[in-house]
């Protein structure tokens, strides 16, 4: 390397023939710039705009101040639901676990490797709608096939998805199930850039497979680790469509289990409570921001950048 | 091969098989139920004990799928739906991203942050001023207000820049003392080198797209102008109970995509390993 480290060959190439400031460029990006005003930077301001008011029905709306944010705090419905969305998000992260042994043991064999990627990746894939009814129909509590197989080794299962306590349980569990085929294909490409000589060299100096896994594997696998938490977290804390389908509408079970994004909807589109609906949109953004703060300054502690 | 001098002798992978067996049952049953139970009677899918094999083999469930929703006008919904956001955000993300990569203007690395911050945040956050922007336009219930908002994508611009960034000057130079203008070298050298990427990016978006609930589920309302999705779930408010027919539907509305991964799996993962799945 020369004095130029900062770039790759790309950089250094584009370095030795700079080009002049010019407004073309900027009419290449003046398209999509268009779009993200209109559709993103101005509804964001107004979105901010509308949780300081209170909203009717037919679009009018009076500044109210932080009353929004306010009505947010006694309400026991929004704590409920923010518990349920890191209740899910929580047993979620649980299927990472999961995925890396999946991902290892697809690794450690030599047949079948891109069936098992393909099983498993096949409810990314499905409609979430899809995913939704079928497992309501397993979780049935009369006749649907969970129980009743539960029933012949004599458990007598309850009611998953229709009774509150259960709900959000058996909802989180199809989390796992739809999110392993994402995390195992990650974590896969990571196990890929593993070094062959380091693992060489762990086993002569004698270390068995499960010792090799833990002390090289692991550590070289925390990058990928840590990128399939950070996109976990954040897709699980906006998880709508399994909610709707499973225990929404009606369900006897919807007053108990609705999450943060479902309860959103709810005051936003049902209700029409705009305002309402808005502030806690922003209070779902903020969540967001501090997880994935926290994340990324705990991450200095256990991911390893080789 | 090296990369099997670690692995254990083939014969002593029968354990590690047989595990990854049990967990990809456990994947696989739910949909071998599904289309089991749309072959079933509705008896048949609600007995105790439960009914494995369906009696018969008749397509009643699914008849009854196409008599309560309109799912031809549906379908092309969905279809145009995909295709207008597929089209429309790959020109749009690989303008931005040819400019954001090749040229330098004021303000540019602020604009490229921006669109970055903005389209990563969760799309709640824009949702209710999005609706209130469809309403205002009148294009509440229309195909352009389901496909509008998505035809913005820091994933794509993000994932373009960098594959033209990738590309040597060198092309662009030759093209231009050819006599070729920006948008010619844009268009005709540089946007069909980045070929893998747009497969990659059509692959994923055609999947949100098509899979999307919340928002065709807030932007249209009347029976014959949604996307299946959202037709699908209003069929469950519905026929609650008569699991054969959700199950018909469900399986249906799910094969299209299905069948395009199974074609092209390898496509798919290579987008997923690159960037996560998030639109």
């Amino acid at each position: 390397m020369t004095t130029i480290t900062t770039g790759s060959g790309v950089a250094r190439r584009r370095s030795r023939t700079p080009r002049k400031p010019s407004l073309i460029g900027l009419a290449y990006v003046a398209p999509a710039l268009a779009g993200l005003l209109a559709l993103y930077i101005v509804p964001l301001a107004g979105t901010f705009q509308l949780s300081l008011s209170e909203t009717g029905p037919f679009g009018d709306s009076t500044f109210t101040g932080l009353d929004n944010y306010r009505r947010l705090a006694g309400d026991a419905d929004f704590w409920l639901a923010l518990r349920n969305s890191a209740t899910y998000t929580a047993i979620v992260l649980l299927g990472i676990p999961i995925a890396v042994v999946l991902a290892a043991l697809i690794h450690s064999v030599d047949r079948f490797n891109n069936l098992y990627r393909v099983l498993f990746f096949l409810p990314v894939v499905t409609l979430p709608v899809a995913v939704g009814m079928v497992w309501r129909y397993i979780y049935n509590g009369e006749f649907g096939i969970l129980n009743q197989a539960l029933g012949l080794v004599g458990i007598d299962g309850p009611n998953w998805v229709a009774d509150p306590a259960v709900a959000i349980y058996a909802v989180s569990v199809v989390g796992i199930w739809t999110s392993l085929g994402t995390n195992i294909i990650i974590l896969g490409a990571g196990l890929r850039g593993v070094p062959k000589e380091l693992l060489e060299a762990s086993s002569m100096d004698g270390a068995g497979p499960v010792r090799q896994f833990v002390s090289v594997t692991l550590p070289l696998l925390s990058p990928s680790i840590f990128f399939v938490l950070t996109l976990s977290i954040i897709s699980s804390l906006q998880m709508f469509d399994l909610i709707y389908v499973m225990i929404g509408r009606g369900s006897t079970a919807e007053s108990g289990a609705q999450t943060m994004v479902y309860r959103f909807f709810q005051q936003s589109f049902v209700e029409y409570d705009q305002g309402y609906g808005a502030a806690n949109a922003i209070v779902l953004l903020t969540l967001i921001m501090i997880v994935t703060a926290v994340q990324f300054r705990l991450q200095r502690k256990w991911v390893f950048y080789g | 091969m090296a990369e099997q001098a670690r692995r254990a002798p083939r014969h002593r992978q029968w354990p590690a098989h047989l595990l990854l067996l049990l967990a990809a049952g456990a994947m696989v049953f739910p949909f071998v139920w599904q289309v089991l139970t749309a072959f079933k009677t509705v008896p048949e899918s609600r007995a105790v004990p439960p009914v494995i094999v369906p009696s018969g083999w008749g397509f009643d469930a699914f008849g009854r799928f196409f008599e309560s929703l309109p799912v031809g006008n549906l379908f092309v919904v969905s279809v145009g739906a995909l295709v207008l956001r597929v089209a429309g955000q790959l020109l749009l993300a690989s303008l931005a991203a040819y400019g954001f990569a090749r040229f330098t203007f004021p303000g540019r690395d602020a604009i490229f942050a921006l669109f970055l911050i903005m389209l990563m945040a969760p799309s709640q956050l824009f949702l209710i001023a999005q609706f209130n922007f469809m309403k205002d336009f009148a294009l509440l219930d229309t195909l352009p207000a389901i496909a509008l908002p998505g035809l913005f994508s820091a994933f794509g611009t993000f994932l373009l820049r960098q594959a033209f960034l990738a590309i040597p000057p060198e092309f662009e130079e030759a093209a231009r003392l050819d006599g070729a203008n920006s948008f010619q070298i844009f268009w005709k050298v540089m946007l069909p080198m980045t070929g893998p990427t747009l497969a990659a990016l059509t692959l994923l978006t055609s999947l949100y797209s098509w899979n999307d609930l919340l928002w065709p589920l807030v932007v249209t309302s009347s029976k014959e102008r949604m996307t299946l999705p959202v037709g699908l779930a209003n069929l469950q408010g519905q026929y609650g109970t008569d699991y054969p027919t959700l199950m018909a539907g469900s399986m249906l509305v799910s094969l299209p995509l299905i069948v395009i991964f199974i074609a092209l799996q390898r496509q798919f993962f290579a987008g997923i390993a690159s960037s996560g799945l998030k639109g």
